[in-house]
């Protein structure tokens, strides 16, 4: 499971001759950290796009988590009257959508946002599969816990943020990391939505980065009319470095929240 | 029959409810923006949309955009490619991330842990990053794969030209990348049954087999089909990262790589088809829509307590 990413370091930290000469090699005929050090020399395009990437994460988790947690507990409320309906017309959007052409409109002709990190954030908010587990969670919290807290006076909205948040760290734990991956990973509403340079994520500098590498290589005339070197420019290893600067962090943060995973992963039904 | 009590009129359990629906509002809201509206949408598959005149007074045109699009050789590969992965995809996962999760729940605990997280990192990546990983495989002058079969004495091949490797080289990429997450949320379920199933088995001298077959797989049957429904309805919303990332959008690979999702893609970004692109994906949505309620129908008909709805 784990080998092709071992391989990808290891180019990573290879000389460019040593690939062109060996091809890629699982340990390092000649080692070297040029490619991190190319990276990092001209590093704002970088951390330009890795702070994107942090920004609509961290804004698009916590949003997500508090708009899941809300439609999870009141739907999983059997003592709401509009429970079954409420739960239709969220769980419908599992079965039909409109297709990527509606949304697309609507995202940049009607609410003109794209250009702008809600582009990246806001239509992802809700997923009924997050919900459904959220759901499956919250109902296995007893119902005295409710009805108690109701007869000590305080109100719905109370009861939610003081009683049942705290209760539901593990499913919040659980789903806060695989929204966070959602968010890091994003490239196709940056790739249909961001035409502005500033704004481009991570991701998306990646995608444009294997495009624009294809781009100089077989385009030999191209280079040498801007007069650039390309022998020097660890095309390969560099490539191979920034995956791993893309991909790195969310492989890190992972086994912190590996003890919450089990109780947070209740896929409970949808009935009701 | 006696009334006991005067009928409470709606405006009653709208003020009574009204706390737990401001808490529904927000996700609601958003839900009915970005999922409803665009349902509507769907309309512009039937209009020859131009962006001067917009949704409402762009031209009808009936079914052309369908005809367009149905009439193309197209149509039929794009379609066939969804289903038969799509299909392969769900069969495989359910059935390895159910194998591997039986197995996990026989570990030691301390093996479980390195287990769980090599599993997961893989879900962890985006398919940009795989795409990467993969050509470090696959490059046909530097690839790791290459090089091998030059070692072993076998021919070598120029992977992003040819069609025959591409649906091994897709269905390997995607278990690698889901199994561990599918594998995770059976887990999951396995943990959630009650272990004095086990004890008594135990005690009656169950084997393990006989444990997996006979109590860990019947309790886990609704989380099963549950998934399955939800997942059949995808068999026809296709990977797009996967199809689009990993054969490196080449157009030599399209006749075994290409599905309905990448067709759209570049219908709307290349060509700027909207009312095409648009009639593509309802084509999708529709059809999805109608193997879920008939994989719920037949399952309700089989047990009525598994079905979704």
């Amino acid at each position: 499971m784990v080998l092709p990413f071992v391989l990808v370091i290891s180019i990573s930290f290879t000389d460019e001759s040593s690939i062109i000469e060996h091809g890629y090699l699982f340990i390092p005929a000649d080692f070297s950290t040029k490619a991190y050090t190319y990276i990092f020399e001209a590093p704002t395009v970088l951390v330009r796009a890795y702070g994107i990437t942090i920004l609509t994460t961290v804004i698009g988790t916590l949003l997500s988590l508090l708009v899941t947690a809300m439609l999870g507990y009141v739907t999983s409320r059997r003592d709401f009257r509009y429970r079954t309906p409420a739960s239709f017309f969220v769980f419908f959007t599992m079965l039909f959508n409109g297709g990527l052409v509606p949304s697309y409109i609507l995202v940049k002709q009607y609410l003109h946002l794209d250009n702008t990190i809600w582009s990246l954030i806001l239509p992802f908010l809700v997923s009924p599969f997050y919900i459904m587990v959220m759901k499956g969670f919250l109902s296995k919290i007893p119902f005295e816990i409710i009805e108690s807290a109701k007869m000590d006076g305080a109100r719905e909205i109370r009861i939610f943020f003081t009683i049942i948040l705290p209760l539901s760290t593990p499913a919040l734990a659980t789903l806060g990391l695989f929204l966070s991956f959602g968010f890091w990973n994003s490239w196709f509403p940056a790739l249909l939505y961001i035409d502005n340079e500033k704004l481009i994520p991570i991701q998306l500098l990646l995608v444009r980065m294997m495009q624009k590498l294809e781009f100089l290589t077989s385009n030999s005339d191209f280079i040498s009319q801007f007069g650039m070197d390309m022998s020097k420019f660890p095309s390969l290893s560099a490539r191979m470095a920034m995956a791993i600067l893309a991909g790195g962090p969310m492989v890190c943060i992972f086994p912190f929240f590996q003890k919450y995973f089990v109780k947070g992963l209740t896929v409970g039904s949808l009935k009701g | 029959m006696i009334k006991t009590r005067k009928p409470r009129s709606e405006w009653y359990y709208l003020k009574k409810n009204s706390e737990l629906l401001l808490l529904l509002l927000p996700g609601a809201l958003l839900v009915l923006v970005f999922a409803y509206v665009p349902m509507f949408g769907v309309l512009l598959a039937f209009k020859d949309f131009r962006y001067d005149l917009g949704f409402w007074d762009s031209p009808w045109v009936g079914f052309h955009n369908f005809k367009f699009f149905f009439v193309s050789d197209t149509a039929a590969m794009i379609t066939r490619n969804t289903v038969v992965y799509g299909l392969t995809y769900m069969l495989l996962t359910t059935v390895i991330a159910l194998l591997f999760a039986i197995l996990m729940n026989e570990m030691g605990k301390r093996w479980l842990r390195i287990h769980q997280t090599a599993m997961f990192i893989p879900y962890c990546l985006s398919w940009v990053v795989v795409s990467y990983l993969a050509l470090a495989l696959l490059d046909s002058q530097n690839g790791y794969l290459n090089k091998l079969l030059e070692t072993l004495g076998f021919s070598t091949h120029m992977w992003y030209l040819e069609t025959a490797p591409w649906p091994y080289i897709l269905i390997s990429a995607y278990l690698w990348k889901n199994v561990g997450f599918s594998t995770l949320v059976y887990f999951a379920g396995i943990m959630g049954i009650n272990q004095e199933y086990y004890e008594a088995a135990k005690i009656d001298g169950a084997s393990r087999w006989q444990m997996a077959t006979k109590i860990t797989l019947p309790l886990l049957s609704t989380l099963i089909t549950v998934l399955l429904i939800l997942a059949i309805g995808h068999i026809f919303v296709g990977d797009f990262g996967l199809h689009y990332f990993i054969p490196n959008d080449s157009g030599m690979t399209f006749p075994t790589t290409d599905i309905i999702d990448t067709y759209v893609y570049r219908a709307l970004r290349v060509n700027g088809d909207i009312g095409m692109s648009t009639a593509v994906g309802l084509y999708q949505s529709i059809v999805g829509l109608v193997l879920v309620v008939v994989a719920n129908f037949v399952v309700r008909k089989i047990n009525e307590e598994n079905s979704l709805f």
